[in-house]
C-alpha cells in the first residue's frame, strides 16, 4: 500500500441534494453518544442581502452564539481547530463547526430548544447515536421537536469518508506514523485513504465497535468490545479520583505503566525464548498490583498510565484479530477517545506494526469522533421531505 | 501472558492454621514405596506427585490337577490369594502454608534412596528451591511450566473418560461432562493465570502459543485489590458474586433506552465497563466494582479465545488457570462470554483435574524413560477427593475445605484400553444409561440403594474371608470410607465425573480393593459354578431333544433364566422390548461370521444360560469369542475363573472341545473390572481379536452391561441385548414391572439383513 501524498487521487461525490439549493437553515447533525454529544453546524457564508433579510431573528441569534463562542456554558466546546472552511454542502458555501458537550447536559440542552424556540425554525434535527433514540421522547415533549433518528454506524462511515473526500482545508484528512516501532524516530504522516475499501474501522468511544468496510454502502459490525473511552475514563475517575478525560490523560503522560504492570522480565528475568516473548511485554496489565506493597506506593500517573496501556492494548489485540480474520491490512482508528491522546495513537500504530510484522497499518483522522454528526448532517441535506 | 505465577507468598499465608487436619499418613499414602518425584508450586497451592507401587491382593483361580481331582474335593478349581504390585500415581494439593510440613513428613518417611532429583514447575517453584533441596536433599530441577501443563492436560484427558465439563449455573447439576473424543488432538487451551496465554495443541509433542493478553487473573486481583481495598483473591470473587454490575457499567439501554435492534444488540448488554463510573460525585458499592471487572475480564478473555479459535478453526476450547480453578463465578461468566461471542459454536470447557497439570506434566517429564504413555491410567475412587464445588452459596462443605489435602491417585492398568471398533460413533458414545447427576430422583434413588446394601457387602466381605480375624476391621473401614463417597457424592454428585449406577458400583469395587478385600464372592462363585457344571450335560441333553425353532426360543430363556434367581419363573411373551421374532428371522438367515459375547454371572448363567448358547452358535457356523472381566467385580465370571469352566465343559462336551481345538472359540478378556461395561475402554487385545475375525454380531447380556449401560449403545454390526430387570424402581422407569425382559436385537441402519428389527417396547 503507498500511503505516499503524491499518489493522492482526490475523491469527488457531489452531495446528491434532493432539495435544490434552499434546504431552510439551520443546519445541524447530531451524534448523541454514551459519554459525549457531538454536534457539527454549518455556517453558510454565502448569505445574499435579500436572505439577510428574510432571516428570522432567531436564527441569526443561534449563528451568532455558535460562531462567537468557542464555550457553551460550563461543558460545552467548540474545536476551533478542527472547523472546516469554506465547504461547499448543497450549493451552499460555508463553515462547518464542530461542538461538543458531555451527554449529561442533554437535558439542559433540550430545555435551550425550547427557550429558543427552535420549533419554529421549520427545520429538521438529523440525530444519530443511541440518545437519538433515548432522547426522542423528551425532545418531542419537551421542545416540540421531532427528531430525524439515524443509524449510528451508517452516519459514521458516510460522514468520515465525506471528510476524508473534501480534505482538511487543504490538508488531508488522514494520517499514520512513520517507524512505529521506534519511539525516536516515530513521526506522524499524512496520508489519504485513496482507496478506502476494505477496511478495518474501529471506532472507540465509550465503547468500541469494529466495521469491515467494504464500500460505502456495504459494511457489517465484525464485534465490539465494552472496554473502551467510557472504561478508560471510568477506572481512571476511580483509582485517582480524576474527573475529565483531559486530568485522565494529563496524568497518564507523566506516569510509568511499568510499575503497575508485570512484564514478562519480572517473571522470567528476561524473555521467555520458549514461546518467544519479550522481556518488555505486559505479561499481566496491573499484575503489581497484587502485591499490597507496591498498591501502597504507587502514583496516581501510573495508575492512569497503565489504565490507558492495558485498554489501548487490548482495542489493538482485538483488532489485530479481527484484521486477520477479515483478511484486511487497513486499519483505521476513530473516536473521541483518541482525541489529544498520542499515547494512544502511537501505542496502536505500534501494535498494529509490532504483531503483524509490518501486514497491518494503523490510519488516523483528525476529526476523530465527529463523523456521525457529520453523516447526520449529511442525511439531512439528502431528505427529500420538506418540513 | 505465559506465566502462571499466581500470587506474592504475603497475601496467601495471611492467618493460616499450619496445623494438617488430616493424619500425614492418609495424605501422602504409600509414601515408603515412593520414588521419582514432581512438585508444582503455584502463587498459592502446592501440587505434590509421586510414583509408587502398591501391593495388595488378589483372588486367582487354579485349576486341580486332573487325576488329583477326587483326593482334593468335589471343588472345581482352587481359589487363592496372592500378593500383587501394582503402579500408582499420587497427586496432593495443598496450600502452600503447608509446605514446610509436607517436606518434613516427606522426608522422615522417604525410604527410596534411588531418588536424586524432584521435577518442579510453577512460578513458585524458584522461591522453595533452597527449601526443598534442603529438607529433603533432592536436587531441584526446573521444567518450562507450560510444557508441563500441556503434557497434563494431554494425560488426563487421555486416561480420565469424565474429565471435561461445560459448567451451566442455573442447571439441575451444575457440571455437565463431555465424553471426550477419542482423538483429544487438535484443542485450543485458554490458561488464565496472572496473564492469559492461549495455546494450540495438535499433537503429544507439538503445540504452539498462538496468542494471549495481558488482562487475565492478576488485572483482576491487582485492579480489583485498588479499587476495593480487598486483598484476598478468594475474597475478590466472592465480592464479585454479591455485586450488581449494572450501576457501575454503561449499558446498551443507558445509551440507547433500550436495546440497539438493528445489530440485534439487547439492552442489557454492556456497553463500556465502567462506564458510569466516570462521575466524581459518585460512590460505588465493592461488590458492584468487583462483579463489574469480572465481567470485563471474563469477556474480553472469552472474546480473544473466540477469535483464536476462529482463526485456526478449533471447537474445542478447555480454560484453566487459577483465574478459573474451580470457581463457579469465572467459570459461569467465562462460559457466558464464549456462549456471547460464538452465539453458541464453542462450548467452554473446563477439566475437572485442572490444578494438577502442572504437576502430572512435570511427573511425566521425569518419568520419561519409563514412557507412561505407553500405559492406560485409571483413576482411583477410593484414593482421590474428587471435584468440590467452591461456591459458598452452593456448597456449605467449603468452609470445611480450606485447611484440608486434594487428592488424585491413578492406577496403571494392566493393559492399554481402546474403544470397540464396533461403535458406530465412538466420539458421541456414552455407556451409561443415565446420568444421576442430571437427574435428581434417579439419583437420590440409587444413591439410598447403596447405602441400603451397604450392611450386606459388609457381611459377604467379613464372610469372603473367615480365617483372617481382623477382616471385621477393614470391613468396617470399608464400611466408613464408601459410606463416606456415597455422602460426597449426595453433596456433590459431580465429584467424580458423571455419577453413575456403573461409578457407585465401581467406587465400591475400589473401596473393597483398597482394604484387601480382592474378590468377595470367590467362593459363592466357585460353588455356583460347582452346581451349574453338575447339570450342564443334562441340559444340553434336553435342548438337543427340541425342535429347532422350540430350542432357539430356549436357549434364550435359558440366558435369561440365568440372569434370574432361581424361583422366578421367566416373564411371558411379549416382553418389555421384545424383537425376539425379528432375531429368529434371522437365525434362519445365513449364519454370522463371527459373535462377540460379554458374558455376566457365575454359576447358572454362564454355564447353563451363555455356553449352550455359544453351543449352538458354534454348531451354526459362527466364531464366537467370549469376553469377561479381567479382574473381579461382585459374582461376575472372570478371565481366570472361564478358563477353567471352558475346559471343564470342553472335557464333557465335543462341540465345545471342537470350538477351542479349532480356535473357532476364543476366551479374552474385557480389560474391565467393573459389573457394567464402558466400550470405549477395552482390552487392546480384545479390539484386536474382534477386528480379524470381522465380527458382525455383539451379545451383550445382564442388568449391568445391557441396562445400566448399552442399552443405547449403537453398534455398526448387529447387536443383542438380553437382561432381566431386577430392580422394581428401574422396571418402573422403563415401563415395565420388576423382573421384565429386555431382549432388544439391533441392525445398525443400511445394512442388509432379514428383517428390520423392531426396537419399541411392546
Amino acid at each position: 500500500m503507498d500511503f505516499s501524498l503524491g499518489a493522492a487521487v482526490f475523491y469527488f461525490h457531489p452531495l446528491k441534494c434532493s432539495v435544490k439549493l434552499n434546504r431552510s437553515f439551520p443546519w445541524f447533525g447530531m451524534d448523541i453518544g454514551g459519554t459525549l454529544v457531538k454536534l457539527v453546524y454549518f455556517e453558510p457564508v454565502d448569505i445574499t442581502a435579500e436572505e439577510e433579510q428574510e432571516e428570522v431573528e432567531n436564527l441569526k441569534s443561534i449563528r451568532r452564539y455558535l460562531t462567537s463562542n468557542v464555550a457553551y456554558g460550563k461543558t460545552g466546546v467548540r474545536d476551533v481547530h478542527l472547523e472546516l472552511r469554506n465547504l461547499t454542502m448543497c450549493g451552499r458555501t460555508g463553515n462547518l463547526h464542530f461542538i461538543r458537550f458531555p451527554t449529561q447536559a442533554m437535558p439542559r440542552f433540550i430545555q435551550m430548544g425550547r427557550d429558543k424556540n427552535f420549533s419554529s425554525l421549520h427545520t429538521t434535527l438529523c440525530a444519530t447515536g443511541g440518545g437519538a433514540y433515548k432522547f426522542e421522547n423528551d425532545f418531542r415533549t419537551m421542545a416540540d421537536l421531532e427528531l430525524l433518528k439515524l443509524d449510528e454506524l451508517d452516519c459514521l462511515i458516510h460522514g468520515l469518508l465525506f471528510v476524508d473526500r473534501v480534505g482538511f482545508n487543504g490538508h488531508p484528512e488522514c494520517y499514520y506514523f512513520q517507524n512505529p516501532s521506534d519511539t525516536q524516530s516515530c513521526v506522524k504522516k499524512p496520508c489519504t485513504l485513496d482507496n478506502p475499501f476494505p477496511m478495518l474501522l474501529v471506532n472507540i468511544g465509550s465503547g468500541v465497535s469494529i466495521l469491515a468496510v467494504y464500500s460505502e454502502t456495504n459494511y457489517k459490525r465484525v464485534t465490539g468490545t465494552s472496554l473502551g473511552g467510557g472504561t478508560f475514563l471510568g477506572l481512571c475517575c476511580l483509582l485517582t479520583g480524576c474527573e475529565t478525560f483531559e486530568e485522565a490523560l494529563e496524568m497518564a503522560s507523566k506516569g510509568d505503566s511499568t510499575n503497575v504492570d508485570k512484564l514478562v522480565k519480572d517473571i522470567y528475568g528476561g524473555d521467555y525464548e520458549r514461546f518467544g516473548l519479550q522481556g518488555s511485554a505486559v505479561a499481566s496489565s496491573f499484575g503489581h498490583m497484587m502485591s499490597k506493597d507496591k498498591r501502597d506506593s504507587i502514583s496516581k500517573e501510573d495508575l492512569a498510565r497503565a489504565t490507558l496501556v492495558t485498554i489501548t492494548n487490548n482495542i489493538g489485540s482485538i483488532a489485530r484479530m479481527c484484521a486477520v480474520n477479515e483478511k484486511i491490512e487497513r486499519v483505521v482508528f476513530v473516536g473521541n477517545f483518541l482525541r489529544i491522546n498520542t499515547v494512544s495513537t502511537k501505542l496502536l500504530a505500534y501494535a498494529m506494526d509490532f504483531w503483524s510484522k509490518g501486514q497491518l497499518r494503523a490510519l488516523f483522522l483528525e476529526h476523530e469522533g465527529y463523523f456521525g454528526a457529520v453523516g447526520a448532517l449529511m442525511e439531512l441535506l439528502k431528505t427529500t421531505e420538506d418540513p | 501472558m505465559a506465566e502462571c505465577v499466581r500470587v506474592d507468598s504475603s497475601t496467601s499465608t495471611h492467618t493460616m492454621d499450619k496445623s494438617i487436619t488430616l493424619p500425614p499418613d492418609e495424605i501422602f499414602r504409600n509414601l515408603e514405596n515412593a520414588k521419582r518425584f514432581a512438585i508444582d508450586i503455584g502463587g498459592s497451592l502446592t501440587k505434590l506427585a509421586y510414583y509408587s507401587t502398591v501391593q495388595h491382593k488378589v483372588a486367582k483361580v487354579r485349576s486341580f490337577e486332573h487325576n488329583t481331582k477326587e483326593a482334593a474335593s468335589d471343588k472345581l478349581y482352587e481359589i487363592s490369594v496372592q500378593e500383587e504390585v501394582t503402579a500408582r500415581l499420587h497427586f496432593i494439593k495443598f496450600e502452600n502454608a503447608y509446605i514446610e510440613t509436607c517436606l518434613d513428613f516427606i522426608k522422615d518417611h522417604l525410604v527410596n534412596t534411588e531418588t536424586k532429583v524432584i521435577k518442579a514447575t510453577g512460578g513458585g517453584a524458584h522461591k522453595f528451591k533452597e527449601l526443598i533441596e534442603r529438607k529433603l536433599g533432592l536436587k531441584v530441577d526446573k521444567e518450562d511450566e507450560m510444557t508441563c501443563l500441556i503434557k497434563g492436560c494431554n494425560f488426563v484427558l487421555r486416561n480420565i473418560p469424565h474429565e471435561a465439563f461445560v459448567y451451566a449455573k442455573h442447571a439441575d447439576s451444575e457440571f455437565r461432562f463431555q465424553t471426550t473424543h477419542p482423538d483429544i488432538f487438535p484443542y485450543l487451551l485458554v490458561n488464565i493465570g496472572s496473564g492469559v496465554s492461549i495455546v494450540k495443541v495438535e499433537s503429544e509433542d507439538k503445540f504452539e502459543r498462538i496468542g494471549g493478553s495481558s488482562i487475565g487473573g492478576g488485572t483482576f486481583w491487582g485492579l480489583g485489590a485498588l479499587l476495593t481495598k480487598t486483598k484476598r483473591f478468594d475474597e475478590l470473587l466472592q465480592l464479585a458474586s454479591k455485586g450488581q454490575h449494572t450501576s457501575v457499567d454503561m449499558l446498551v439501554k443507558d445509551i440507547y433506552g433500550g436495546s440497539y435492534g438493528s445489530l440485534g444488540l439487547t439492552g442489557d448488554l454492556i456497553a463500556s465497563s465502567f462506564g458510569k463510573s466516570a462521575t466524581a460525585d459518585k460512590e460505588f458499592s465493592k461488590e458492584d466494582m468487583a462483579k463489574s471487572l469480572l465481567h470485563m475480564i471474563s469477556n474480553d478473555i472469552g472474546q480473544l479465545a473466540c477469535l483464536y479459535a476462529k482463526l485456526h478453526n478449533l471447537s474445542r476450547v478447555y480454560f484453566g488457570g487459577f483465574f478459573i480453578r474451580g470457581h463457579p463465578v469465572t467459570m459461569h461468566t467465562i462460559t457466558y462470554s464464549i456462549n456471547f461471542f460464538t452465539k453458541g459454536e464453542v462450548q467452554a470447557l473446563f477439566l475437572r483435574h485442572e490444578g494438577y497439570l502442572g504437576a502430572i506434566g512435570a511427573f511425566l517429564k521425569g518419568a520419561e524413560e519409563d514412557n507412561p504413555n505407553q500405559y492406560s491410567w485409571g483413576e482411583n475412587y477410593a484414593g482421590s477427593s474428587g471435584l468440590m464445588s467452591v461456591s459458598p452459596d452452593m456448597n456449605p462443605m467449603q468452609r470445611a475445605r480450606s485447611g484440608t489435602f486434594d487428592m488424585l491417585e491413578m492406577d496403571r492398568l494392566e493393559r492399554q484400553l481402546v474403544n470397540l471398533p464396533l461403535l458406530q460413533d465412538p466420539s458421541s458414545y456414552i455407556p451409561d444409561t443415565v446420568d444421576l447427576t442430571e437427574d435428581a430422583l434417579a439419583r437420590e434413588y440409587w444413591l439410598y440403594c447403596f447405602e441400603e446394601a451397604l450392611d450386606g457387602v459388609v457381611k459377604r466381605a467379613v464372610a469372603s474371608q473367615p480365617d483372617i480375624p481382623e477382616a471385621t476391621e477393614r470391613a468396617e473401614k470399608f464400611r466408613q470410607k464408601y459410606r463416606h463417597k456415597l455422602q460426597t457424592l449426595r453433596h456433590q454428585p459431580f465429584a467424580y465425573g458423571s455419577l453413575t449406577v456403573r461409578s457407585l458400583l465401581d467406587t465400591r469395587e475400589h473401596c473393597l480393593n483398597e482394604f484387601n478385600f480382592p474378590d468377595p464372592y470367590s467362593k459363592i462363585k466357585q460353588r455356583e459354578n460347582d452346581v451349574a457344571l453338575k447339570y450342564y450335560q443334562k441340559a444340553v441333553k434336553s435342548l438337543e431333544e427340541l425342535s429347532w425353532e422350540q430350542r432357539q426360543f430356549a436357549l434364550v430363556r435359558g440366558v435369561l433364566a440365568g440372569n434370574l434367581t432361581p424361583s422366578v419363573p421367566c416373564e411371558q411373551r411379549p416382553w418389555l422390548v421384545d424383537s425376539y421374532d425379528q432375531w429368529l428371522e434371522r437365525l434362519k438367515g445365513p449364519p454370522h461370521k463371527c459373535a462377540l459375547f460379554f458374558v455376566d454371572n457365575s454359576g447358572v448363567d454362564i454355564i447353563l444360560g451363555v455356553m449352550p448358547f455359544v453351543r449352538e452358535l458354534l454348531s451354526r457356523g459362527t466364531e464366537v469369542v467370549l469376553a469377561s472381566n479381567s479382574g473381579p467385580a461382585l459374582n461376575d465370571v472372570t478371565n481366570g475363573e472361564l478358563q477353567i469352566l471352558t475346559e471343564r465343559i470342553a472335557a464333557m462336551d465335543p462341540v465345545i472341545q471342537a470350538g477351542l481345538r479349532e480356535d473357532r472359540l476364543t476366551l479374552v478378556q474385557s480389560g474391565s473390572s467393573s459389573p457394567c461395561l464402558d466400550l470405549s475402554r477395552l482390552d487392546k487385545v480384545l479390539a484386536m481379536v474382534v477386528r480379524e475375525r470381522q465380527t458382525d454380531l455383539v451379545i451383550i447380556e445382564g442388568m449391568g452391561r445391557a441396562i445400566h449401560t448399552n442399552y443405547y449403545a449403537m453398534l455398526s454390526c448387529e447387536s443383542l441385548k438380553m437382561a432381566v430387570i431386577k430392580n422394581s424402581w428401574l422396571a418402573d422407569r422403563l415401563g415395565g414391572k420388576l423382573f421384565s425382559v429386555v431382549f432388544k436385537y439391533e441392525v445398525p441402519a443400511g445394512k442388509p439383513s432379514q428383517d428390520s428389527a423392531a426396537l419399541t417396547p411392546s
